[in-house]
């Protein structure tokens, strides 16, 4: 029951749990199997490397059980791009949810540096995980992949070129920034995914 | 596009705000946390903590302080000061630092930046350099606060520690800080036109246009200051809307 956080050796999990206790929300950190599959809604945090992340969970059957969740999934940073079909990120088979693909940064002759850390806006923003958050609102992002544009978008940023800020599958959501750190607007789109 | 960041820095002594000149001369501008979430809701884009007593003993207090303040602010924030151990690294990430900064530990052992880097990521790996113009028009690291003056030349220490990790340079101008007569354009521009890392400038912001200076002269990703925010000469929102309106890229909200 309630919100369960996939606990792997990929999370930046504290920060996550601090946001939802300043929106009032308890959460637990679980790898068990049955507590995941039972939880009203999962977030799927993620901060690392894409194949040591991957490995892990198949290890642990936890790529088979993230595949079959049924309840509302919050894919956040790498957890988004672990959620998508590959990663250049040592050529990596993720889980496949979204059918985008996750790409290097290749810095280009505006010589913008990489990864991109900092705040970013996001635009072209679908599905109830944005409701009431303004277009061109800034987001906090920190990362050296991104996820292509294609038909699971939900919102887009441009850094060297626009991308997938957010992606939407059925029950599955994924974003690149980090909600957690990203002020109130962050904090608008965390409550939106436990109201839905 | 990316915004520019506006990054207010709290130096802690004993779990107060303090602020000096020249790295001397300290006084106490309040209490850490109140400072800190008065700056992100005034918009501030990032934080950082330096605990400038940080020694074996104060450690615990300050991941403590860490962790009430991961509590409390929704932005991210970065905590250095005595950070020499992949230990010190983890307690301080564990406790809710989105990132640390490294300074003199990482001088006197280069290695250290490849295993942290290895350990937690690159994104989370600031390295600290305080940097003096010398007579010979050369920009010279120093260690230990100011203290210490090395034989290093500061674009030769920046890049090897790029190379060997760190995820962004944090560059005090000695010669700037503290007197609010604008920042070092010229070394904050070398670095951050050759480095493929963010630079955030530090050092001598004392009016607005200073900031313009900065960004729009020396391509900075990021400006920090220090006392210009704690004694309220210069607001937050007011430094943001400022550089707006001279069409930089800035977060408003």
């Amino acid at each position: 029951m309630g919100l369960t956080i996939i606990k792997y050796n990929a999370g930046n999990i504290q920060s996550v749990l601090y946001a939802l206790e300043r929106i009032g929300v308890s959460a637990e950190v679980s790898d068990d199997p049955q507590q995941i599959i039972a939880a009203d809604k999962v977030i799927f945090p993620g901060v690392g490397e894409a194949s040591t992340a991957m490995n892990y969970l198949r290890d642990r059957k936890l790529d088979l059980l993230i595949r079959g969740l049924k309840q509302p999934v919050l894919g956040i940073c790498l957890g988004m791009q672990l959620l998508c079909s590959h990663s250049e990120e040592n050529d990596t088979d993720c889980l496949g949810i979204f059918a985008e693909r996750v790409k290097k940064f290749v810095p280009d002759q505006t010589a913008l540096k990489t990864p991109q850390i900092g705040w970013n806006t996001i635009c072209g923003l679908k599905t109830r995980l944005f409701d009431a958050v303004p277009e061109n609102s800034y987001c906090y992002f920190v990362h050296g992949y991104y996820a292509d544009l294609g038909m699971h978008t939900i919102a887009e940023t441009d850094y060297i070129k626009p991308y997938s800020a957010a992606l939407n599958r059925d029950n599955f959501y994924g974003v690149q920034f980090h909600p957690e750190k990203s002020a109130e607007t962050g904090s608008g789109i965390l409550k939106n995914f436990l109201s839905l | 596009m990316l915004a520019k960041r506006i990054i207010p820095c709290l130096d802690i002594k004993d779990g107060r705000t303090v602020k000096g000149t020249h790295f001397v001369n300290l006084r106490d501008a309040g209490d850490p946390l109140e400072l800190g979430a008065q700056y992100a809701s005034e918009g501030a884009d990032e934080l950082v903590f330096l605990d400038i007593t940080a020694t074996v003993e104060k450690r615990k207090t300050l991941s403590e302080l860490v962790r009430r303040i991961a509590r409390q602010i929704n932005i991210p924030f970065t905590v250095g000061g005595g950070i020499s151990s992949v230990e010190d690294v983890q307690i301080l990430l564990n406790s809710g630092a989105d990132k640390i900064s490294v300074n003199t530990s990482a001088f006197r052992n280069p290695g250290l930046i490849q295993e942290l880097s290895r350990e937690f990521g690159s994104q989370c790996i600031v390295l600290a350099i305080d940097a003096k113009k010398e007579e010979d028009g050369f920009w010279y690291v120093y260690l230990n606060g100011g203290r210490a003056k090395t034989e290093k030349l500061c674009v030769d220490w920046a890049r090897e520690g790029v190379e060997r990790g760190a995820g962004e340079i944090l560059l005090t101008s000695m010669n700037h800080d503290g007197a609010r007569k604008g920042f070092a354009l010229d070394i904050t521009r070398e670095l951050s036109t050759s480095l493929p890392v963010p630079v955030i400038a530090s050092g001598g912001g004392g009016r607005m246009e200073h900031f313009l200076e900065v960004f729009v002269q020396a391509s900075a990703d990021a400006a920090l200051a220090a006392g210009i925010f704690h004694f309220g000469e210069i607001g937050i929102r007011d430094l943001k809307n400022y550089l707006s309106n001279n069409n930089i890229e800035i977060r408003i909200g």
